[in-house]
């Protein structure tokens, strides 16, 4: 038991309950639940961006990724870092302009609301839905280690405290909750990547050398080794964790709970800014941890393995470097990551049941505010219990390509309907169902079909399809399926919806008409 | 907005001109971005030892400052973005908006 972790993890718990608290007070429209009122600045939306994509996945995992194959683990880092510019200049500002809760909004703005808005909810809630359970079987992993609690609490811990934050606060609470974990995040890997420089005598060469001399795999740590030899594989894998970002459906709801365009903008240029420092602060952690924490025999079992796993890199380096107390910071502040994330997601999968399939397509737009808030919680806690059930059923199996490869599917299903729907004029309600249909059934026909799962969980013998990511392919059927029934689509209704275009394009452009901030 | 406000907010000159340097900031930035990136990518896939040449006959190399270069230009691109958005097109739009939304 780590009693300093857990005392420290009880402090965070406690605070963030009373966020809730705070936040379940000023949680009293739809607005405020789906968007928290549309009020925040650009930069507590910046940091929130960063704080999702500075998951326990990203910090745990690709530290351990540099402390295994040195180079290699900066190119995910870069993968997803060079996303948010792109996201940036074609698809935030006008996300903003033209919807209110969800990017079905967007998608369904001048087409059909039943059809888009259902696929829409469908691509949203696989996304969440799979991007929560690799969360959950993660954390239950992690906090099993850290805590010494049994998976089955672990599990079922986070599920609580998770549909509790978003049940009462709202996005209020889980931004604020995603908020505090960021900073406490940057500011604890800052204060390990000082100390790991300090070691060195702040000179990065001094490291990489003390790095290369230790490693067994020696200088070779500092160039690109065997991860992207193949250059299918290479922009595959690049295309889906660049549009993989921008098909999240968690991220993507950021954009609402800013007032207008301009802080939308402001908001990634925040985040941009945080999530490469944070990367840049990895490098320094991995880096360090190969001499700090893998020379020291301490932190190996009998077999000379790491103790707990690969993925304990970056929580050794904290004990290397600021002893038990900061073991426990950063053991709390891990956890708080894992619920901080998780909230997001249930939130996002809890907006595409209450508002595209409840509000819109079942009510057809008759809802009450009250009536849509009340599904929408118990939308998030059907999707809490699902996630407990699912964490649980999948405990023993291998889910970290589940993680990796969600960025695949949100790349093919969410992205390329999307962009297309601000971008051009011919899409149509049978282009935009088709284009999203395609891309999510040949992503996941060829994620099983590729070595990871047909070789490395069915056990055949050769994988029927290359490669192991399928972004390139899956992504491009999805533009190819939208285009393709959208031409061929003579139907009057696709007329209309051409004709729609004008009006859409003049509001993207120029905010006119554009849902703002609720007034209280 | 109604068929006559969508009519004169397309025609209008202002409009117009905010299409266009809209479209070409947003065009030129997107290209530099995905130059940078996937050229990157490409050297990893097909020069990977151009990457690991020593930087100045240390161990660092060319790779791990490219690597940083990459965060950098990210985050300035976007400021650039940021910075060109604010100063010419929110004006820009600003003028629009009064002009045409009554």
């Amino acid at each position: 038991m780590n009693w300093t972790a857990i005392a420290m993890f009880l402090l965070f718990v406690l605070f963030t309950l009373g966020i809730t608290r705070w936040a379940a007070l000023r949680t009293r429209s739809a607005s405020d639940f789906y968007t928290a009122g549309g009020g925040l600045s650009g930069f507590q939306n910046g940091l929130a961006i960063a704080g999702d994509m500075i998951s326990a996945a990203s910090f745990l995992g690709i530290s351990a990724m540099m402390f295994l194959n040195g180079y290699d683990g900066l190119l995910y880092a870069l993968g997803v870092l060079a996303g948010w510019p792109i996201i940036l200049f074609l698809i935030a500002e006008r996300l903003r302009n033209l919807g209110k809760y969800t990017f079905a909004d967007v998608v369904s703005y001048r087409l059909a609301q039943t059809p888009v808005r259902l696929t829409s909810a469908f691509g949203t809630l696989t996304v969440a839905l799979m991007y929560l359970v690799a969360q959950m079987v993660g954390a239950g992993k992690l906090i099993e280690l850290l805590f010494g609690i049994s998976y089955f609490n672990a599990v079922l811990l986070v599920g609580v405290l998770m549909v509790f934050y978003v049940t009462f606060g709202g996005m209020l609470a889980t931004t604020w909750v995603q908020i505090i974990k960021a900073v406490l995040l940057l500011s604890g890997t800052s204060f390990m990547a000082f100390m790991v420089l300090k070691h060195f005598g702040f000179s990065t060469e001094a490291m990489f050398a003390g790095a290369a001399a230790v490693h067994a795999k020696g200088t070779a740590i500092m160039a690109p080794g065997g991860l992207l030899s193949n250059p299918i594989d290479a922009i595959s894998l690049g295309l889906g964790m660049m549009f993989g970002t921008a098909g999240l459906p968690h991220i993507l709801m950021r954009f609402f709970t800013v007032s207008d365009a301009k802080e939308a903008r402001k908001s990634v240029f925040y985040a941009t800014g945080f999530i490469g420092y944070f990367y840049l602060l990895l490098i320094v952690v991995g880096f360090g941890a190969i001499v700090m924490v893998g020379t020291e025999p301490a932190y190996r079992d009998a077999s000379g393995a790491i103790i707990g796993g690969g993925n304990m890199i970056a929580v050794h380096l904290a004990q290397a470097v600021g002893g038990n107390l900061f073991l426990g910071f950063i053991s709390a502040v891990a956890f708080a990551t894992i619920l901080a994330v998780v909230a997001g997601l249930a939130l996002s999968g809890a907006s595409a049941v209450s508002h595209d399939l409840y509000a819109c397509v079942i009510r057809k737009g008759q809802a009450s505010e009250k009536e849509e808030m009340r599904v929408s919680r118990l939308a998030t806690l059907g999707i809490g219990v699902l996630a407990i059930i699912l964490g649980l059923m999948f405990e023993s199996q291998n889910i970290a390509f589940l993680s990796g490869l969600v960025l695949a599917i949100a790349a093919s299903v969410n992205f390329p309907v999307l962009f297309l729907s601000m971008f051009w004029k011919g899409l149509t309600t049978r282009g935009a169902v088709v284009g999203s249909m395609s891309g999510l059934i040949s992503a996941i026909v060829l994620l099983v079909l590729s070595p990871a799962v047909w070789v490395n969980v069915l056990h055949h013998q050769q994988a029927l399809f290359p490669y192991s990511n399928p972004a390139l392919f899956s992504m491009s059927l999805a533009f190819f399926g939208a285009w393709l029934f959208s031409v061929t689509d003579t139907s009057a209704r696709a007329t209309e919806e051409r004709g729609r275009y004008l009006a859409q394009f003049i509001r993207s452009m120029t905010g006119i008409g554009a849902a703002g901030a609720s007034k209280h | 907005m109604t068929p006559n406000d969508i009519e004169s907010i397309s025609q209008h000159p202002d409009f117009q001109q905010l299409v266009k340097r809209k479209r070409r900031l947003n065009g030129v930035l997107t290209l530099i971005m995905l130059c940078i990136y996937y050229g990157f990518v490409l050297l990893v896939a097909f020069s990977p030892e151009t990457l690991g040449q020593s930087l100045s006959g240390g161990v660092t190399t060319v790779g791990m400052l490219v690597g940083v270069l990459i965060v950098l230009a990210s985050f300035a691109l976007t400021g650039i973005y940021v910075h060109r958005a604010n100063n010419v097109l929110d004006p820009l739009n600003d003028k629009v908006k009064r002009e045409c939304a009554q």
